[in-house]
């Protein structure tokens, strides 16, 4: 059983409804660490040590977050400037998350059609996400497709609890190592993965 | 006593003082030492300015040695007396026990009689409250093993003074007249159990007026609002403990100590502090004097080399026990030194209880004029052998650079000048320095001087309005200047300094309240900080964060408040009328408050953060579910979720 770790970055989460809906219901799943980096950190004086600490203890991480303006919230890459050191993270003696599975949960009030080329927003979101992945190469990290919740502006509250458990089985099912390599490499989103399994059963 | 001649003895002994403690301490011999020296300038063999009233100015000057108690007391939580009860029973009974055994063997074995042995030893088993603590102030050594030690000690002496007062009328030779050297009591001829009920009883009493009595009056006479009133209740309180404690015939240091821990936790102690303080250093130093006039050098110069002799002999004696005891308690080499130098003299407890050796006949004449002048040798030998010890010995054992002080020359040349090292100017002086950045300290305090150089932290005393002393510290070529003195008028008149003289420093300004604010905006101060706003700040934005608002929300709401706060105070000082006579300062104070307080309500500054707000955007979408977003004030909503996430 894998472990998972969730660095959480919603700078007012009191005016969010997905991800206070996402982090409602996945509360308790085992193995999985919530760190909500607001939070902790609300002046982004991120401890290095004590995330460097977490990082080892989890073997896969995920970054949950709004998609603003195509990117994450500021801490998210405060937290990348500090934690992810030279020597530590990369470089000929950083190999400490070498092997690890890393990825995004974002967002976006934008639906799937908007972010395609020739859409609204001209790139797909795998082309934006290219600097987490790029990270992750440089860290010698596998990186994961991207967990994603499209058109949150149009969404109703009826929809939420659909996100929620989609949400729910996809930790799950990467904790539990149900996706293989072949599967990973093929999908777009981890949504989709969800379809898949629960079509073969 | 004609009121010529009264002020004519003052003059005498304020001059005496103001010329040699600044003559002294710029030697570096201390405080204590210059008044020793003033009074042996002004006594009998020198100058001869006083004569035998010096005795009647001893025995009145000794009550600078109540106060002193009475402030050490006040300073002292009970918690802390009660955490030093093991070295106050142990290593001060243990010193008095043992050292009067062993003065009174020697004593014995030179020949005197078994009861003045006694006598004699138990006399110098005591050491000095007033010139120890004093110097061990002074030097900022107080919370060092060897103060607290030293401490104990001499708070058990104090305690020990009650059992020999009654041992030494059994003293008295059989046929001697046993007058009681005109200590009359309430206890005497009462029978033993009542003398100790009484005893019991005084004691009781101080605690329980301290505690429900005492403070109820301080808070009415607080209230009349007479300042000198205050200063008088404070004194009535030491001189009424004292009466007290004489009347039942207990030392009255260690009832206005008493008096003072029962007040220690009192809202008024920093009062009572304020207002006992200059009248206990007064007497102090009169005490001082009137010792150092008291040494009769006919007496010592008629037998020079048995005096000192005994003089030496007896400071070396209660040293060594002192640091045989040190050791059993495990005191580092370097403190133990210190404490036994430091208790090594004769306490002036001996003066009286010499007299009473005289009167009751346990000692001739000549021996007690004697051992007088041994006691008064001994107290004056005391801050030169604690020079000593600072000079010579203590460098070889504390490994930082050597504690020589250059007094008030200024060598140093750096980016930064904090002014005033107080409350405030103490962390921004540590930040400074933990970041590496070096910082010239001023300050205005000499013993917080002091602390600081015994803590190897260079600091300078000085007054820094004075343009010289500025540019003596460097405010030429320094960048910045922070200053965090302790009142407006002081920090005003070093702006104005600056402005005029340091136009290319930086500064940064601490004002205590608003109306200083607005004075220090009037002298076209650009950075004023305001002591208590981050603090409050901070407070409050914790306090929402305890109710479930998010911490960097909180964090921000009080960084918004701030920026608010700070903007409409400037928009209120460019409204003040510029009318400087204050009539009413209070009224003012209150006006200028409910006018911000309006301008906090006018402008709800949380509402105004629109961004990570996505109902703009739901709208344009046409998403009819807007009414459904949780509100960022409403705390039942936040609540819900803070109590998810942990």
């Amino acid at each position: 059983m894998a472990k998972i770790l969730i660095l959480f970055a919603h700078p007012a989460l009191e005016k969010s409804r997905i991800h206070a809906g996402l982090l409602k219901n996945m509360k308790g799943l085992q193995g999985v660490t919530v760190h909500d980096l607001y939070e902790v950190y609300p002046d982004l004086n991120i401890d290095a040590d004590r995330e460097q600490a977490l990082l080892l203890q989890h073997d896969i991480i995920l970054f949950q977050h709004p998609f603003y303006w195509y990117s994450a919230p500021a801490i998210i890459k405060q937290w990348q400037d500090l934690v992810l050191e030279h020597g530590w993270a990369y470089g000929h003696t950083g190999k400490a998350l070498s092997g690890k599975r890393i990825g995004n949960v974002i967002s976006t009030g934008g639906s799937q059609q908007s972010y395609t080329v020739g859409g609204h927003h001209g790139c797909t979101i795998h082309d934006f996400l290219l600097p987490f992945r790029q990270t992750a190469r440089l860290c010698n990290m596998e990186y994961l497709p991207p967990f994603v919740i499209h058109g949150t502006h149009r969404l109703k509250r009826s929809d939420l609890p659909f996100c929620c458990m989609q949400y729910r089985e996809t930790l799950e099912a990467l904790r539990d190592d149900k996706y293989s390599p072949a599967m990973l490499q093929e999908a777009a989103y981890l949504n989709d993965l969800i379809a898949q399994t629960s079509d073969s059963n | 006593m004609n009121e010529h001649s009264f002020f004519f003895t003052a003059m005498i002994y304020l001059a005496a003082a103001v010329v040699c403690v600044p003559v002294a301490k710029k030697l570096g011999l201390g405080s204590v030492l210059g008044y020793l020296l003033a009074g042996v300038f002004i006594g009998p063999n020198v100058m001869g300015f006083i004569g035998a009233e010096g005795q009647d100015i001893l025995h009145f000057a000794e009550f600078g040695v109540v106060m002193m108690l009475f402030l050490i007391g006040i300073e002292l939580e009970p918690s802390l007396l009660w955490k030093l009860r093991a070295p106050i029973i142990g290593l001060g009974g243990m010193q008095v026990l043992i050292s009067t055994a062993v003065i009174s063997v020697i004593a014995w074995w030179m020949g005197q009689p078994w009861n003045a042995a006694l006598a004699l030893g138990m006399t110098f088993s005591l050491s000095s409250t007033a010139i120890v603590l004093q110097i061990l102030k002074e030097k900022g050594w107080m919370p060092s093993a060897a103060g607290q030690s030293a401490f104990s000690v001499l708070l058990f002496q104090d305690i020990a003074v009650i059992p020999m007062l009654a041992i030494f009328p059994l003293l008295a030779p059989v046929g001697a007249a046993t007058s009681t050297g005109g200590h009359t009591t309430f206890r005497e001829g009462l029978p033993g159990w009542m003398q100790t009920l009484m005893v019991f009883g005084a004691v009781i009493t101080i605690i329980l007026a301290g505690r429900y009595l005492v403070r109820p009056l301080l808070r009415l006479v607080a209230q009349v609002r007479v300042r000198e009133l205050f200063t008088t209740f404070a004194l009535l309180l030491v001189v009424g403990i004292s009466v007290l404690m004489t009347l039942v015939g207990l030392s009255p240091a260690l009832g206005a100590f008493l008096g003072g821990v029962v007040l220690a936790n009192s809202e008024y102690r920093h009062e009572l502090e304020s207002d006992i303080e200059p009248f206990k250093g007064l007497l102090l130093g009169l005490f001082f004097i009137a010792v150092g006039a008291s040494i009769d050098f006919k007496l010592v110069l008629s037998q020079p080399l048995v005096m000192l002799g005994l003089v030496l002999a007896l400071m070396m004696v209660k040293c060594l026990i002192l640091m045989g005891l040190g050791k059993i308690f495990k005191l580092s080499t370097d403190q133990n030194l210190l404490f036994g130098y430091s208790l090594s003299q004769v306490g002036e407890f001996a003066f009286v209880l010499l007299s009473f050796t005289r009167q009751n006949g346990i000692l001739p004449d000549a021996t007690a004029s004697m051992m007088t002048a041994v006691v008064a040798l001994s107290m004056a030998f005391t801050p030169l052998v604690i020079l000593l010890y600072e000079k010579l010995l203590q460098p070889r054992f504390t490994i930082t650079e050597s504690s020589t002080r250059e007094a008030d020359a200024i060598d140093e040349k750096n980016p930064v000048i904090l002014a005033g090292f107080g409350k405030t100017g103490n962390v921004i002086g540590r930040f400074l320095l933990a970041n590496g950045v070096p910082t010239t300290i001023l300050d205005l305090d000499s013993d917080r001087i002091d602390m600081l150089h015994n803590l190897g932290i260079r600091a300078y005393y000085g007054d820094a309005s004075r343009q010289d002393l500025l540019h003596a510290a460097g405010a030429a070529e320094a960048k910045i200047i922070i200053i965090a003195t302790d009142t407006i008028d002081q920090t005003a008149e070093i702006v104005k300094v600056v402005r005029q003289h340091f136009p290319n420093l930086q500064m940064l300004v601490k004002a205590a309240t608003i109306p200083d604010t607005f004075d220090l905006m009037e002298l076209g101060v650009l950075h004023i900080y305001r002591e208590s706003l981050d603090t409050s700040l901070r407070m409050g934005a914790d306090a929402l964060h305890m109710l479930g608002f998010r911490a960097y929300n909180a964090r921000r709401a009080a960084s918004t408040f701030r920026q608010h706060d700070e903007k409409a105070l400037k928009e209120l000082s460019a409204l003040r009328d510029d009318r400087k006579t204050y009539l009413n300062t209070f009224k003012e104070r209150i006006e200028e408050m409910s006018k911000l307080i309006q301008t906090d309500k006018v402008k709800p500054w949380n509402d105004e953060i629109l961004s990570w707000d996505e109902r703009s955007l739901m709208e344009e979408e046409g998403n009819p579910e807007i009414e459904g977003i949780p509100d960022a004030n409403s705390s039942e909503e936040i609540l819900n979720v803070k109590k998810e996430n942990t």
